[in-house]
């Protein structure tokens, strides 16, 4: 007569726990935030650094040794700031970025990946008050345009300020000038034209044309959108890449750039083995002197004088017609200031001296390889003659003067570069996707996440 | 729970004594032995087991089913989905490539280091003393030793275009064959099948040479006077024997190879195109890059039922035949 409730009793033993689980979930209600009130852009802060102690939380790139060098010539001249800085590789970054913003020892000043996720999940600080502040309206306008985004994180490009940048990048081509004076080239192209031929005629004397990688992430979306540059109205790309209403990649440039990679690919301009190269190894057989050219960023301009000192040229993707206007990928290294950043003001003091000090400045140049940013009238520092980070320091001016910059395709989205453009890039570079296809792929996946 | 269990007897031997009853020698032990006639000092050993299950396998498995529900970023508002993440995950052409090349892998994964590891095991099975067989047998297990991390990057290098693979296909005048067998369309999958069929090849065998260790020589005597040759032997005897070892095998590789991650992550970073790309990628991608969380908990629902699909008859084959 026991036996149906000590059954009873022991299922209950048992279930007891997961049931108790079960209910948990489920009871909560759906996971995440709820909708909490944005901090508003028009808290009072201080341009006051003070004098008590305090220790700046700095999350950064591995790799990317200016953020920590600034960061300990700032200790030097203020000793009461001291950093902690943690580094990450970049994608680790971008994985991790919302949920370490989001916790309670969510950092001070963090390397961001695109923000306008962060916006929107409001993680990040509006650097609106501080542009007031501080008088960033001496920068030039479109220094600081790609870190603006709307309200509750719509369209990017206009809006509230976000982010700063330690240091300002551009991109363009590298070239092994040893392997140039033996396909007979005396200059930089000037055209695109020239410059296919120069591709043609390293090919024919057994150089490696371009040296790119496309393994994990795409590389030659790199020599992609320099093409789509040209062919078309940069502010389309622009437009695209900054969430405009409207805007496609779906375009006659776009196909036409896709179309001139894929007669790359097919003529073995890139390297036959792209799909299986990563970063380091484009890299490495770069300096290696193995490829007359390299799609790049300044980035690597100090390292690639100590490798391969006077040996290493620079110059912007040349222009579809002879004397047109030079445009190039060129972004922030950017930086944000958390909204759950306890030293704030701290923070703000520390990127406004990043742009305006002269140590400060120099080190942009020395170790970060690029431009400092900052207000138009203050001297670019110098880099030694005859190296290639004279010649990216050059051309950064350059395209600032032509007023040629613009964000790189692969930052329209979170998602567009891991889940379109490298999968479908590597397909295409194996014959395995058509242009056409090419881009209706990643429109599609764009149209996908912006409907979410 | 414990006077609720302590009072019910179980109820085996039908009519339960009364504890009060005076045909026990003591009450002390009448009452322990009640305890643990229902389990309770068992549950007081297995309570930081359960505890610790619950909180790190069965909470994040209610949760991954919960989330799945929802259109959900893992930080900001989640929004009600229903099955809408499950329907992806069965319509979505790249989502079911995914998974497919994940069925692709368990040949490599599983059918290979088993039959390979029959092999193996039946040719040192009569080595398996002295230093000779602590050799061999160090030799086949290294690889479950080795981070799979390390193993990837070891054979990315071993498989990249001038790897050593490529040298000796050069060398013996193969050269045209030489591909960067990682990057190429056609052999990235099977290479990355490779480099886990190398992995769990050396744990195949380990398991195959100690169920060996344990059949009855008398049974190979029987056969051998029978006439019977190796093959027959092995067929006869070795194979029947060890039913319940390759059922192991097969339900520890199939699980590795459906849930496989590291290897692929490191070698090909799940391409080129999605010619590598496995379930396990897909769900860390969907969640942490691309911020899906509810797709990608829908997919890790499926991906564990496909593993249950797939282990249970094995299961049922290997132990129903031993009782």
């Amino acid at each position: 007569m026991a036996t149906p409730l000590a059954r009873f009793s022991r299922r209950t033993a048992l279930l007891a726990p997961v049931l108790a689980l079960g209910l948990a979930a489920t009871a909560c209600s759906a996971p995440g935030a709820d909708d909490a009130p944005r901090t508003g852009g028009d808290a009072t802060v201080s341009t006051e650094l003070g004098s008590d102690p305090i220790t700046l939380e700095m999350y950064a790139e591995t790799g990317f040794p200016l953020a920590k060098a600034l960061a300990d010539e700032f200790t030097k001249q203020h000793p009461n700031v001291k950093f902690n800085i943690r580094e990450d590789q970049f994608t680790v970054i971008v994985e991790n970025a919302p949920r370490v913003m989001a916790s309670d020892n969510s950092p001070d000043i963090i390397r961001l990946p695109t923000m306008v996720d962060l916006v929107k999940d409001d993680l990040l600080k509006n650097l609106d008050p501080y542009f007031t502040a501080y008088g960033w309206d001496k920068f030039p306008a479109s220094q600081l345009v790609q870190l603006r985004v709307g309200d509750g994180g719509t369209t990017r490009g206009t809006g509230s300020l976000w982010g700063m940048g330690l240091g300002y990048s551009v991109t363009g081509v590298f070239y092994n000038k040893k392997l140039a004076e033996q396909v007979g080239m005396t200059q930089p192209p000037a055209t695109i034209a020239e410059f296919e031929e120069l591709l043609a005629k390293a090919k024919s004397a057994g150089v490696q044309p371009i040296m790119q990688f496309n393994k994990n992430t795409a590389g030659i979306n790199f020599p992609h959108q320099a093409l789509q540059n040209q062919f078309g109205d940069p502010a389309q790309v622009a437009d695209w890449i900054f969430q405009k209403p409207g805007a496609t990649f779906d375009t006659p440039a776009a196909l036409k750039a896709t179309q001139t990679i894929q007669k790359w690919a097919q003529a073995g301009y890139f390297p036959k083995d792209a799909n299986a190269l990563d970063y380091a190894s484009m890299v490495g057989e770069f300096q290696k002197n193995n490829g007359l050219f390299m799609f790049n960023g300044d980035w690597e301009s100090a390292n690639l004088d100590k490798t391969m000192p006077g040996n290493v040229g620079f110059f912007l993707f040349p222009t579809e017609s002879a004397g047109g206007k030079h445009v190039a990928m060129s972004a922030p290294n950017t930086f944000g200031i958390g909204a759950k950043a306890k030293n704030p003001d701290a923070a703000a003091y520390f990127l406004n001296w990043a742009h305006t000090n002269a140590t400060a400045r120099e080190i942009a140049v020395k170790i970060g390889g690029s431009s400092p940013g900052g207000p138009s009238d203050l001297p670019v520092p110098a880099a030694a003659p005859g190296t290639v980070l004279a010649e990216t320091l050059k051309a950064s001016q350059q395209l600032g003067e032509e007023n040629g910059a613009v964000d790189f395709t692969a930052n329209a989205t979170g998602g567009i570069f891991a889940a379109a453009i490298t999968p479908e890039m590597q397909k295409l570079i194996a014959g395995q996707q058509t242009p056409e296809g090419y881009v209706k792929a990643v429109q599609a996946e764009y149209a996908k996440e912006l409907s979410r | 729970m414990t006077s609720a269990l302590g009072s019910v007897p179980t109820g085996q031997g039908g009519t339960a004594p009364s504890p009060d009853r005076p045909t026990r020698p003591s009450p002390a032990r009448a009452h322990r032995r009640r305890w643990a006639r229902a389990g309770g000092t068992g549950w007081l050993f297995v309570l930081p087991a359960v505890l610790m299950y619950a909180v790190f396998v069965l909470r994040p498995l209610a949760l991954t089913i919960q989330y799945s529900f929802y259109n959900w970023n893992g930080i900001g508002v989640a929004r009600w989905a229903g099955l809408d993440n499950y329907l992806t995950v069965f319509t979505d052409s790249d989502l079911l490539k995914i998974i497919g090349n994940a069925l692709v892998l368990i040949v490599f994964f599983s059918f290979v280091p088993v039959a390979l590891g029959l092999l193996v095991a039946s040719l040192v099975r009569r080595i398996t003393t002295g230093v000779f067989g602590t050799v061999v047998r160090t030799v086949l297990f290294l690889p479950q030793v080795i981070p799979l991390v390390a193993a990837g990057i070891a054979w990315s290098w071993l498989l990249s275009s001038n790897g050593l693979v490529n040298q000796v296909l050069r060398a013996v005048g193969l050269g045209g064959v030489a591909r960067a067998w990682l990057g190429d369309f056609d052999t990235a999958l099977p290479a990355v099948g490779v480099i886990g069929a190398w992995v769990l090849l050396g744990l195949c065998t380990i398991l195959l040479v100690t169920g060996m260790s344990k059949i009855d020589p008398a049974l190979y005597e029987a056969a051998r006077l029978d006439g019977a040759g190796p093959v027959r032997e092995f067929f006869a005897v070795t194979l029947p024997s060890l039913r319940q070892e390759i059922g192991v095998c097969l339900t520890v590789t199939i699980i590795a190879a459906l849930a496989s991650f590291d290897i692929v992550y490191i070698s090909t970073s799940g391409g080129p195109g999605l010619q590598t790309t496995v379930p396990g990628l897909e769900i860390y991608r969907l969640a942490f890059s691309q911020r899906q969380v509810g797709l990608a908990s829908a997919l890790a629902v499926v991906l564990m039922l496909l593993v249950v699909l797939c282990v249970l008859p094995i299961q049922r084959l290997t132990r129903g035949d031993k009782s």
